[in-house]
């Protein structure tokens, strides 16, 4: 085996993390547990510095390379130098500081969502061309019902005390049943990939 | 949570364990093989999108072109890192798989720690696999801390550097559809799942090959990553069916329990 030491505490950390969720020992639950933990959030603030170095470096090296585009990379350079250069001497936390950060990146990201709203407008429109089954059928004719059930058309019919409010709530209940069974299927599928870990047959870290 | 529902988890998580422990012994698949040989090369069942991907990865391969894997934006330290190892799972396998390209696999993630593991990853697979030439660090990089820039810095990588399969794997919300987008311009193959489920949504309606709940997670499974990996999909949908009996037989007894006025649950 590589790394057996890694695999070593990553298996120990995991079983103890795991055994400290589910059994009321006071050892694992007020001691081991909260240590660990905070180990992990200490490690995780260096790594997202390394994270923020490592975007650094690779929009660095872009610029370096002549390729159309990459003038966005200098951009991000710059903003980056300039944002962090104002955090440290005005520190994160000073309100003007945060202000002109927030209204610098809401509109930006806000854009993003609109442009996000119009390709999946399009994309929708599109879906039954691209799908020509059944499952494309129901997908949008339920996108369409519950469009039209909570756009407020039928507030009247709809409502409390509506003719139609038993069937609407009916309608409702189904996309939380659905989604109930996904869940439950995605919590298994966590749970499996947790225990490859805890067995040591998945070691995402150099193991 | 009380008592017995923490206990009640506990049993499930011992139950998978030992599930998965069982499954994996050569003893079980051996038995399996001289059982009947067509039930053990059924053991995972057909999926057209698995089929897809690894003929995108192998037609990648063979042109000398990218494969890109997205592994989102989960912390490592919240409950949606599962998506992300996952995801890291399936980056050792294409990496291993990527070994005998010109071109390796690119990777990208929303979070520093995901991107420092992508790196390790990439590097652990070149170095077992004797191409540390190959390996260059800023094949793992973070895109972008937040959600849109995350997707920002993604969406450059699809259209600029010669990618011919995307796999987007991951914690990602509704602003996955402008990655498919993206790359459904560039006319490259994508296969994406997430476990958020307004994702899934999206997914449905944009990508190429989309995953549905827990598929994402048999994503190694499908890419031959080993022995464990099949029989976790194999436990994994041995507690599905125990879970669905005990959700019908709790149903009924709450029925019965309604209709006869007795306290039973």
């Amino acid at each position: 085996m590589r790394a057996p030491v890694s695999t070593a505490i990553a298996i120990s950390v995991a079983v103890i993390l795991l055994l400290g969720s589910f059994l009321p020992v006071p050892l694992l639950q007020d001691v081991l547990q909260p240590y660990l933990l905070g180990c992990a959030v200490i490690v995780g603030g260096v790594a997202a510095l390394i994270g923020v170095y490592n975007l650094l470096s690779v929009h660095i090296k872009k610029l370096s390379a002549p390729k159309a585009g990459n003038l966005y990379s200098l951009f991000l350079i710059i903003a980056f130098v300039i944002t962090f250069a104002a955090g440290l001497w005005f520190s994160p936390s000073n309100a003007n500081f945060q202000r002109v950060v927030t209204h610098i990146q809401v509109p930006v990201e806000t854009s993003l969502l609109a442009l996000l709203a119009i390709s999946l407008t399009y994309t929708s429109l599109r879906l039954l061309q691209k799908r020509k089954d059944k499952m494309a059928w129901i997908f949008v004719g339920s996108t369409f019902v519950f469009l039209i059930a909570t756009g407020g058309y039928f507030g009247g019919l709809i409502g409390d005390g509506g003719a139609l409010n038993g069937f609407a709530v009916f309608i409702n209940s189904l996309p939380l049943a659905g989604a109930r069974g996904i869940l439950l299927g995605v919590g298994l599928g966590s749970l499996t990939t947790g225990l490859r870990i805890v067995f040591g047959a998945d070691r995402p870290y150099s193991g | 949570m009380t008592i017995i529902d923490k206990l009640l988890g506990l049993a499930i998580v011992i139950l998978a364990a030992v599930t998965m422990f069982l499954l994996a012994l050569p003893s079980t698949s051996l038995r399996f093989t001289r059982k009947s040989k067509k039930r053990s090369k059924q053991t995972l069942r057909p999926l057209p999108a698995f089929q897809k991907l690894r003929r995108a990865i192998g037609l990648a391969i063979e042109d000398g072109q990218g494969v890109h894997l997205s592994l989102g934006k989960a912390n490592i330290l919240q409950a949606d890192a599962a998506s992300a190892l996952s995801g890291l799972s399936t980056l050792q396998r294409l990496a291993q798989l990527s070994i005998v390209s010109d071109q390796p696999p690119i990777v990208t993630s929303g979070d520093g720690t995901l991107a420092i593991l992508s790196q390790d990853t990439l590097q652990a697979a070149y170095r077992s696999g004797s191409a540390m030439a190959q390996y260059r660090p800023d094949l793992g990089r973070m895109a972008g801390p937040t959600s849109f820039s995350y997707v920002a810095g993604t969406m450059p990588v699809i259209h600029r550097e010669k990618v011919y399969t995307n796999i987007l794997i991951g914690n990602y919300g509704p602003e996955i559809g402008l990655l498919c987008e993206a790359a459904d311009r560039e006319g490259t193959f994508t296969l994406a799942a997430s476990d958020a489920l307004p994702a899934q949504a999206v997914l449905y309606a944009t990508a190429q090959e989309p995953l549905i709940g827990e598929e994402m997670f048999a994503i190694p499974a499908y890419l031959k990553a080993g022995n464990f990996h099949r029989s976790s999909i194999q436990a994994q949908d041995l507690i599905r069916w125990v879970l669905i009996i005990s959700l019908i037989v709790g149903a009924l007894l709450k029925l019965l329990q309604s209709l006869l006025g007795i306290s039973i649950l």
